[in-house]
């Protein structure tokens, strides 16, 4: 007798993906991502989140969110490693943006492969001595990391300390879509281009050689070094390649806010992003997404209780690990499946 | 000769692991390191296969030195080790495993079915088994597909650490009986046990360790009958 699962929602989707033949699958991926696009509009339902601006709230922390969490999950959920300093990158790229926007006169897009590529390099450094380490040890280096970058650009005069930097430039109008402050949608469907590439890009990487030697790392790492898998080049791939998506996160970032201060980036933000990988389900990028929406989206819509609102927040994370421990939509564990047959030698 | 270890010495932090062994594998032949737990069988292996580090002495592959050759190149140069305890990938699939079993390779789609065939020729319970994840195999069929994966990468030398563990009696006795078979097609083996009666009337030749040190190296057969090794490893009631 077979029982549906109503709760398994990602093989529900699943499902439908895999019945669906290739102009199917295009009609629902773009119905999907016009459906998204319009979200900022729909700031007069029930969506509205009191206090904060709807559609700022949109871009960060939802967009940011979804963005890091899915960086954070190619280091976390692809290859198996703990990234507790993940917020590193996110400050590099954000005083990247700050200071060249400010010192150069360069505008944003043109910033971005700077931003992108200063926090590859710091991923490639950070990496090189410390992924040799396994588990609880690189967890710890990598918190340090992401402490020291903080207390860096909190301690040094090129960074105005903990005064931070003002007046970052806002990004220039692309044709006639405007970044303005008090209407954020084009940041909005920036961030959401940003997450399409991000996602394009993982998925492209996990079908190919690269995904499969995280697999095998993440499994057993020792046993894919012995089938041939330079373990440490592909270790350091995935971070890399993390640290890159942080970057062009943190550059959107500070050029949304026109103002960034090391106090944006402490180990709280590592922390909240990590929570949204775990809470939507590890490895998986469409439980990445969903996770870090309502991670990023539920403290602003239940803003109006006020001092319960953390109180609320946290209890919403406790009951729902507790339900779902693998997350709301968790990857596919194919290790548990209940296939054994009698076996006798 | 194919694999020759000259005086290797190997720590864990500050605590030697191995106090100088050296072992010769000669081209063909099944040698066999038995002893007790602790004596240095697995580090031995795992240094061979390059996951833990030399600290002095060799190890000379073909003529060659490669003590300080990263681990994940020596499979390309046709060393191969099914790992103790197995260490399949539990998530992936019997034929996904396989397919990792050599990562590098020149003419992927060519030599790829025909290490598949020869190794379900060996196993023909792994191609009942291909869809199926490789977690929830038995212990047995682990051990197949261990054996079978590491057989993708065409070894010349093949290292086995203690593939009995944790298997029913019959189902060693037909590791067992590949393991010779497999050596038949010419792959020179190196094989770690705990289980000396059967590692010793498999192979050619053995090596006994003891707290890191060999204390005896002579032909299988010999050992077998040996009172005082038959006293240490095979038990008394021990009937060959």
């Amino acid at each position: 007798m077979k029982i549906r699962n109503y709760w398994n929602l990602r093989d529900w989707g699943a499902g439908i993906w895999e019945r669906a033949n290739r102009p199917k699958r295009i009609a629902i991926a773009l119905t999907s991502i016009f459906l998204v696009g319009l979200l900022p509009f729909a700031g007069a339902s029930f969506l509205a989140t009191p206090i904060a601006a709807y559609d700022a709230v949109l871009v960060y922390p939802v967009g940011i969110f979804v963005l890091m969490a899915l960086g954070l999950n190619i280091v976390v959920g692809k290859s198996g490693m703990l990234d507790l300093g993940y917020v590193a990158f996110f400050a590099i790229g954000a005083y990247t943006m700050a200071l060249m926007g400010t010192h150069t006169g360069l505008n944003t897009w043109e910033i971005m492969p700077f931003g992108i590529g200063f926090a590859m390099l710091a991923g490639v450094l950070l990496g090189l001595p410390t992924l040799r380490l396994r588990g609880d040890y690189l967890a710890i280096v990598t918190l340090g990391f992401g402490e020291i970058v903080r207390l860096v650009v909190l301690n040094s005069s090129w960074s105005k300390g903990p005064n931070g930097i003002a007046n970052v430039p806002m990004p220039p109008d692309i044709g006639p879509l405007k970044f303005k402050l008090d209407d954020q949608k084009v940041f909005f469907w920036v961030v959401v281009t940003m997450i399409l590439l991000t996602i394009w890009m993982i998925r492209r990487l996990s079908v190919r050689r690269p995904g499969r030697a995280w697999e095998a790392i993440r499994q057993d790492e020792d046993a894919a070094e012995l089938m041939g898998v330079p373990t440490l080049k592909y270790k350091i791939w995935s971070f890399t390649l993390g640290a890159a998506v942080g970057g062009a996160a943190g550059v959107l970032y500070a050029s949304k806010n026109l103002f960034i201060a090391p106090e944006m980036f402490t180990l709280n933000v590592s922390i909240l992003i990590l929570s949204c990988v775990v809470f939507g389900g590890i490895g998986n990028i469409w439980g990445v997404v969903v996770g870090a929406t309502i991670l990023g989206y539920l403290p602003d819509r239940i803003r109006f209780i006020s001092d319960a609102r953390l109180l609320v927040f946290g209890t919403v994370l406790v009951v729902v690990m507790n339900f779902r421990p693998d997350g709301l939509l968790p990857r596919k564990k194919r290790e548990k499946a209940i296939v054994k047959k009698e076996v006798n030698a | 000769m194919r694999l020759e270890i000259k005086d290797l010495h190997v720590h864990y932090g500050k605590i030697e692991a191995i106090k100088g062994i050296s072992v010769v594998v000669n081209e063909g032949e099944i040698v066999t390191l038995i002893g007790a737990n602790g004596a240095g069988k697995t580090t031995t292996l795992k240094t061979i296969s390059g996951l833990r580090k030399v600290t002095s002495g060799a190890i000379i592959f073909d003529g060659q030195d490669i003590s300080n050759v990263p681990a994940h190149e020596r499979v390309d140069l046709g060393i191969s080790q099914a790992p103790e305890g197995r260490g399949i990938f539990p998530g992936m699939t019997v034929l996904e495993n396989l397919e990792m079993g050599k990562f590098h390779r020149k003419n992927r789609k060519a030599e790829m079915s025909e290490d598949l065939d020869k190794v379900y020729t060996l196993f023909p319970r792994l191609k009942e088994r291909v869809a199926q994840a490789g977690g929830t195999l038995s212990g047995g069929e682990q051990q197949m597909l261990a054996i079978g994966r590491a057989l993708m990468s065409r070894p010349k030398v093949l290292l086995l650490d203690e593939p009995s563990m944790g298997l029913a009696p019959q189902m060693i006795a037909n590791i067992f009986r590949i393991i010779t078979e497999i050596n038949k097609t010419g792959v020179t083996i190196l094989l770690v046990e705990q289980n000396a009666q059967q590692a010793l009337q498999r192979a050619h030749r053995a090596y006994i360790l003891e707290t890191g040190n060999v204390v005896k190296e002579a032909k299988a057969s010999d050992l077998l009958n040996d009172p005082a090794v038959r006293e240490a490893y095979l038990g008394t009631g021990a009937h060959s």
